[in-house]
């Protein structure tokens, strides 16, 4: 992966930059020496690895502010930082840049019941966000399975799901406003505790910018009122095609489950050897589906699936009859990740989304490029939203092997382009597919895309070298071609 | 004035691209009065970009023209038991205007009915797009599938911009299950102070209100009594065990089902109660829902509430257009949220802050973002806002 070649320059200034921002920020903010600045070297991708310039730990809006109104005037990167788990290496520091770590700023600053959200410090954990609320009976519903460490800001940077969103909507449908610094400084409000932009959405475009147009100091979330049941279903099938066929007609029926979760054989044999969740091993799919609502809603529709997935042939069925079932039937899904890396030394983790219908053609293309590889694969599917997890599992230790597993995963990413689907659908571009943006958009959609970096960051100094394939300068692509010579209408302002 | 009507990508493409002048961007022009007036030396109408040209009930998806009537799109749906969730309305008696609405209108105005409080915007459902931005460049974002992150998320930036920073041509949105049933639980004889506590209560409850307004009395044919109105959807026997539930936990005076519920969200959601009334100017105000009762408090104002009292609609005499903005930008500054000026002649929506002023560090912003996609300026100028 080519980085932006890294300013020498600027590198030779560290003692003078770590000294400036000591002067900025209270004492014990500032890391610039080798070993402790190694600690902040990778992300959740641990492929790349790269020990930022220095790294700074501001404690409020106006030192995130100060740090970077002084970036701006120094011409220096700055990369945003939260729990470091984005699994893209959004948050891979830069030889050349500042490493801006959010961790202390980790209180919650409001709960308001009577506006149902609650408003929080940038650094606080997605979890800790609905264990502020849940002894009144509320819940944020957006749950990553990175929950207990990601941050609420990087949350809104990657714009994150979990396995609720089929129901209750992305980061981004549950984000009311954010306080953000842009990168000269300016603290502005986006948003607040009322619906809607009353002008440009700007808040629905820096929810998921990878940390690209603003540095988010505080975010305010709705909050949901826990449902008063919950009952989950695993149902096993003697194949995946069969299990994307139940999903389909569960959908098709007119049943939007609380979450709709699907394992593949390998992901399923992981898990169980790992949490002994009590899962079917004799089956070639497993589909987990969550229920909320009160009961009778519950037992209705609990009826319904039942027999759609018995018409789609399912092998089991099986209705937790106690939370305590229901959270056992999490358990392996949510340790899928630990669960693969027990069984092997390394996995890759891929992130893409295709239209559902087409689960089980990719599943097949997954097989040959399995065998084409030399490598296994596990899958963990979002299913009711088509998202898709292969694992893929590889030892870094033997040559060639990470780099066959990269090819292996880029051929999966172009595959669900291929069939009408998308490279990322939750974890981020990164830098690691940012090499990729050009199989789903040309030139021009990514002009589009840049330019809007460059009305928030003409300098390009926050975080550049991730999500787009090519740096460009704003000025070259601010250029109009004008038709027929003439700027149309020259005393028009322009701004 | 001239009137484009491309029939397709590449005509629109090349009509911006050989605009010499400005441009006012219309479909059939059922929301022209919606806004700042437009002067524009000519018209470019997407009526000539439609048909469904993706629907896959299964995968929840349904892609069309932007000049689609939003009805062929409705009945399309409904066909296949399916909605738009987001509930759009139609403000056409409000505002005046005829003409049918489409698809790329009502993303464009970022318009949604009473479901926002529970499904989500307009702007929520709009999985991707392909337009022409001000440079008469074609360019798409998005895709037709829910979780995606690849790239900026330009479909919220689409939503809401009123077709000043580029002219969609085709939009992709997300489509739900019509719900089987819906009713209406009814408290009658409260006021807007206890109506908003009665809301919140609802909305606190696990029962999942899919959409929750009030009425002052001797509004539309609904009695002489205010009252709140709390709206269930879903299966027959959920519906059934959460309405008994409210009616119990709140005291409920009525439960409302069938045509009686639907009119009365109809009626809630194309703010019907001030349609025909031109004598009146028409505000409508996204606020955090417990400050609803403090910003609906105008002297000479009649007002009723949406979204749990996050949305408070507010008309006004005419004579007063000044004096309103003046006050609810002041409690709007106060309690936070924005206020829109919905309906007003056209010479007081060209004097007046149609939509809520920026601070100036968000004003410096927006109109770079207007000037990344329209460096020109032609794309609607002045219909959000003065300056650009
Ligand atoms: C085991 C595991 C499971 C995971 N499961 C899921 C899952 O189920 N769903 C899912 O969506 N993701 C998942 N992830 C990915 C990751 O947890 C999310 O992307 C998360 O939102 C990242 O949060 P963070 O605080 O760790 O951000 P970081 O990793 O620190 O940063 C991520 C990006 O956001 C930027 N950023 C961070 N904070 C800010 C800020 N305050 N302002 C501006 N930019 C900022 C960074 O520059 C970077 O580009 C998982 C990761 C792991 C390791």
């Amino acid at each position: 992966m080519k980085m932006p070649e890294p300013d020498a320059a600027t590198i030779a200034r560290r003692g003078e930059i770590a000294a400036d921002l000591r002067g900025i920020l209270p004492a014990g903010s500032v890391i610039a020496d080798e070993p402790r600045r190694r600690v902040y070297e990778s992300d959740g991708l641990t492929a790349y690895r790269q020990p930022p310039l220095v790294v700074a730990l501001p404690g409020n809006t106006a030192e995130v502010s100060a740090v970077l109104r002084y970036c701006h005037r120094e011409g220096i990167k700055i990369v945003p930082r939260g729990a470091g788990t984005s699994l893209s290496g959004g948050a891979l520091p830069l030889a050349d840049g500042i490493t801006l770590g959010l961790g202390k700023l980790n209180r919650i600053l409001d709960i308001d019941y009577a506006n149902r959200c609650v408003v929080a410090q940038a650094g606080v954990t997605n979890l800790a966000i609905t264990k502020a609320v849940e002894g009144e009976g509320f819940y944020y519903a957006p749950d990553p399975s990175s929950q207990i460490a990601c941050t609420i800001g990087g949350n809104v940077a990657e714009n994150s799901g979990g396995v609720h969103c089929l129901k209750y909507g992305l980061t981004t449908n549950n984000v009311l406003g954010v306080e953000v610094v842009l990168m000269d400084g300016e603290v502005v409000r986006l948003g607040g505790k009322h619906f809607d932009a009353g002008g440009y959405d700007l808040l629905g475009v820096l929810t998921g910018s990878e940390g690209l147009l603003g540095v988010v100091t505080e975010v305010t979330v709705r909050i949901l009122p826990r449902p008063t049941q919950v009952k989950a279903m695993m149902i096993g099938f003697p194949s995946s095609e069969q299990a994307g066929d139940c999903v389909a007609a569960v959908i098709a029926a007119g049943i939007i489950p609380a979450g709709m979760e699907m394992m593949d054989r390998p992901a399923i044999h992981a898990a169980e050897a790992f949490v002994h969740a009590g899962y079917p091993l004799d089956v070639e799919a497993l589909l987990i589906v969550e229920l909320d609502g009160p009961e009778v809603e519950i037992d209705d529709l609990v009826t319904r699936i039942d027999r759609i997935a018995a018409t789609c042939g399912a092998a089991t069925c099986q209705i937790s009859r106690t939370d305590a079932e229901r959270l056992a039937f999490w358990a392996g899904r949510k340790a899928a990740f630990p669960a693969v890396g027990r069984i092997s030394p390394d996995y890759y983790c891929m992130d893409g989304t295709i239209p559902r219908g087409r689960l089980p053609e990719v599943l097949h293309r997954m097989k040959d490029l399995s065998a084409k590889y030399d490598l296994k694969v596990a899958n963990v599917f979002h299913a009711g939203d088509g998202n898709l997890h292969p694992l893929i599992l590889y030892d870094a230790n033997k040559p060639g092997e990470l780099h066959r597993a990269e090819s292996f995963g880029n051929d999966i990413l172009l595959a669900c382009v291929e069939v009408g689907g998308v490279l990322t659908g939750e974890h981020g571009v990164g830098v690691e597919k940012r090499d990729l943006m050009p199989a789903m958009f040309t030139d021009t959609d990514l002009d589009h895309q840049m330019r809007l970096k460059c009305a928030f960051d003409p300098g390009q100094l926050l975080n550049p070298g991730k999500v787009f394939p090519q740096l460009r300068r704003c000025a070259e692509l601010g250029r109009m071609h004008i038709h027929g010579g003439a700027m149309p209408f020259p005393d028009l302002p322009r701004f | 004035m001239a009137v484009l009507q491309p029939t397709d990508m590449a005509g629109l493409a090349e009509a911006i691209a050989s605009a010499r002048d400005s441009l006012e961007i219309v479909g059939h022009g059922s929301k022209r009065r919606l806004g700042r007036p437009v002067q524009a030396a000519a018209t470019l109408s997407t009526a000539g970009l439609t048909g469904i040209s993706l629907y896959e009930p299964a995968e929840l998806v349904l892609g069309a023209g932007a000049g689609t009537p939003l009805a062929e799109i409705e009945a399309a749906l409904a066909a296949q038991g399916q909605q738009l969730a987001f509930e759009p309305p139609d403000y056409g008696a409000l505002l005046g205007a005829t003409g049918p609405q489409t698809l790329g209108g009502v993303i464009a105005c970022n318009l949604s009915g009473p479901r926002r409080i529970q499904a989500g915007a307009a702007r929520d459902h709009l999985l991707g797009f392909r337009a022409v931005s001000g440079r008469g460049e074609i360019f798409k974002s998005g895709g037709r599938v829910v979780k995606n992150v690849t790239g900026y998320d330009l479909s919220k930036l689409m939503a809401g911009s009123y077709g000043t920073l580029a002219v969609l041509a085709e939009a992709t949105v997300k489509v739900l299950p019509r719900p089987e049933t819906a009713c209406t639980v009814m408290v009658h004889g409260v006021d807007a102070v206890a109506a908003i506590e009665v809301m919140r209560s609802a909305l606190a409850s696990p029962h999942d209100v899919s959409g929750a307004a009030w009425l002052p009395g001797r509004i539309g044919n609904f009695g002489s009594d205010a009252f709140v109105a709390l709206r269930l959807e879903g299966t027959e026997p959920s519906v059934a065990f959460r309405a008994a539930a409210l009616r119990e936990s709140l005291k409920a005076t009525n439960v409302a089902s069938g045509e009686a519920s639907t009119t009365l969200w109809k009626f809630v959601r194309d703010a019907a109660a001030f349609a025909g009334d031109h004598d009146r100017i028409v505000w409508r105000m996204s606020v955090p829902p417990a400050a609803a009762a403090a910003v609906a408090g105008l002297p000479d104002a009649e007002y009723f509430l949406d979204w749990s009292g996050g949305l408070v609609w507010l008309a006004v005499p005419a004579t007063q257009a000044a004096e309103s903005a003046k006050l609810l930008r002041h409690l709007t500054a106060r309690h936070g949220g924005h206020a829109t000026l919905v309906r007003a002649p056209d010479d007081v929506r060209a004097s007046l802050d149609v939509f809520e002023p920026l601070p100036p560090a968000l004003a410096t912003l927006s109109q770079r973002v207007k000037h990344s996609f329209d460096p020109r300026g032609i794309l609607n100028p002045g219909r959000m806002y003065r300056e650009f």
